[in-house]
């Protein structure tokens, strides 16, 4: 009996979550016309071909893998190495430089996107892919800094000692001994920064008021304001714009839980 | 700069060589990360403050106003509106998942059933979509013929049926139960994993003493839980105060400014009526509120 109540519960609840990601299915795989629907195919494949080239799905995506390789690359490498600072050495006011770099977990887009777009623009970097990349960089980086100094404090101290003693410096203690055995807590990372930098809507938004670096979502949102009666190419969009991260997600979603539970700090 | 603060006095003199050496290391290792941070969130956010003190159309010049655009904030009906709907939207993103997601988490976790892995992966999934393609799908579902009213005529409850995105009363719950969905996964997530860790022995002589299903969640399941509790107001909270995409995409304020939320007010008023400074200041306003909840949330998860 409560077996029977607990797999009804199951069922009602994984309905209500995929059922609009049935929607946006049924809806890119639907007809595109009434015309096209009397050929009586089932799935209408060609809706994405047509919303690559007709919503020029083909160049945001691209922007928006440049974007992501810039953010993750740049972030990742500055966080480790800030993480293993912090993390492994001791120096004067390090608690202090840990705390500011917390603080940035929790300052909200809104507020810095003004100042930002402002001076940005005055140093010529609106419209180009750093005045994108740059604050998603940063606010990347109070987060990885976070992340990574946790995973550093937790490695063995002995062992960092005896490669001391050996004589290895710093750099390559980190580079040869520490990043290779912390392969999971920098992957968890890579995902979390690679996620938040392809589904970000606010800051593509703002740096680049022209479009010439105008990543997917954005891409998404306008497409929607232009062909309101093309249902099936939007969706056929928006099912593009969500596969990357989606398809990472179902591949590796035991690192995606996991980290987005122990990184949940951060939104 | 400074001598490294070793914690060994005499380890310290037995590296009588690294020493000058050794007091820059980790700022090197710290400079780049240190540079990126402070020039493109920390500058901005001083920036932020500054900008908010002044009157300025993004063009030409600027006024000081001191704090003219803070008390124009609070004057502002619209704002006021603003700030208020986004206090609704805690409601739909943070309280109502966690009603839910407590009595799920609680009846998953006890409960002898196949596919709960299976389950998690599902229900984990709207974090991961793009809050925009979320809002595209939510469009077409909310349409006036779309699946929601056609579902609502198929049962007979034809009278329902309205166009849920330009309603006056109905918009802006229609949007937050969005947020519901989106939240739900994360929520439940959280709790199972905190849940999953409560010894059975409690509940074991919990029935021993005679205590019912009631009485065990609320005397056993609830304390326990509260740290992941904590955690899922804080960010379910800060994600229904900094509700932008699903807005913009969605219903862009309206109809009338119904469902307008104060990080919309900041890119619409910057961008789009040119009253830079007043965006600011709500901008910086909204940071307090997040810095607040975060702290009174967190004050109360921290008490035992």
């Amino acid at each position: 009996m409560e077996r029977t109540a607990n797999y009804v519960i199951l069922i009602v609840f994984a309905l209500v979550i995929l059922g609009p990601v049935g929607v946006i299915l049924s809806l890119a795989l639907g007809p595109e016309s009434a015309s096209v629907a009397r050929e009586g195919r089932l799935f209408h494949w060609e809706n994405f071909a047509e919303a690559w080239e007709v919503g020029r799905f083909g160049q945001y995506m691209a922007t928006s893998v440049v974007v992501a390789v810039v953010v993750v690359i740049v972030a990742v490498t500055a966080s480790i190495l800030a993480g293993y600072a912090l993390g492994t050495m001791r120096f004067r006011f390090a608690d202090v430089i840990f705390y500011v770099f917390l603080l940035g977990i929790m300052v909200p887009t809104e507020a810095i996107i003004v100042p930002l777009y402002f001076d940005l623009r005055t140093i010529g970097l609106t419209n180009t892919v750093w005045g994108v990349a740059f604050p998603q960089i940063a606010m990347s980086i109070a987060f990885g800094t976070y992340w990574m100094r946790t995973y550093f404090r937790t490695t063995n101290r002995a062992m960092i000692e005896a490669a001391q003693l050996d004589g290895a410096s710093s750099f390559r203690i980190l580079w040869q001994i520490l990043v290779p055995i912390g392969r999971p807590a920098i992957l968890t990372l890579v995902l979390l920064v690679f996620m938040w930098t392809w589904n970000e809507f606010l800051v593509p938004l703002v740096m680049s008021p022209n479009g010439s670096v105008r990543t997917a979502p954005l891409g998404l949102a306008f497409f929607q304001g232009q062909y309101t009666q093309g249902t099936a190419l939007l969706a056929a969009g928006a099912v593009m714009v969500a596969l990357p991260v989606v398809a990472l997600y179902i591949f590796l979603q035991r690192y995606f839980i996991k980290g987005m539970l122990q990184g949940a700090v951060r939104e | 700069m400074s001598d490294p603060v070793v914690g060994v006095t005499d380890r310290r003199a037995s590296r009588r060589s690294g020493r000058s050496r050794a007091a820059w290391v980790p700022l090197a290792y710290l400079a780049p990360a240190a540079l990126l941070y402070g020039a493109f969130l920390l500058f901005p956010l001083g920036r932020a403050a500054q900008f908010s003190f002044f009157e300025w159309d993004g063009l030409g010049q600027s006024t000081f106003v001191g704090f003219g655009n803070y008390i124009a904030l609070v004057q502002d009906e619209q704002l006021r509106e603003a700030f208020l709907h986004a206090f609704v939207l805690i409601f739909f993103y943070a309280v109502l998942p966690l009603a839910i997601g407590l009595l799920l988490a609680a009846l998953l976790t006890r409960a002898q059933v196949r596919g709960l892995g299976f389950f998690r992966t599902i229900i984990f999934l709207p974090q991961v979509i793009a809050m925009v393609v979320v809002a595209v799908t939510w469009r077409q579902i909310y349409a006036p013929d779309g699946p929601l009213n056609g579902f609502l005529r198929a049962i007979g409850l034809g009278d329902l049926a309205r166009p849920w995105l330009g309603d006056y009363t109905f918009t802006l719950p229609a949007v937050g139960l969005i947020g519901s969905w989106v939240s739900l996964g994360l929520v439940t997530v959280l709790l199972m994993a905190g849940m999953s860790r409560i010894p059975p022995e409690l509940y074991e002589s919990a029935r021993i003493d005679g205590a019912g299903p009631f009485q065990e969640f609320f005397a056993i399941t609830l304390p326990s839980v509260r740290g992941e509790i904590t955690v899922a107001l804080t960010l379910t909270i800060v994600a229904a105060l900094k509700t932008f995409d699903l807005i913009y995409v969605t219903t862009s304020g309206g109809p009338g400014t119904s469902t307008t939320v104060p990080s919309y007010e900041v890119y619409r008023r910057a961008f789009q009526l040119g009253e830079v400074g007043a965006a600011t200041a709500v901008g910086v306003a909204l940071t307090i509120v997040v810095f607040a909840i975060n702290f009174v949330v967190n004050r109360i998860g921290d008490k035992k």
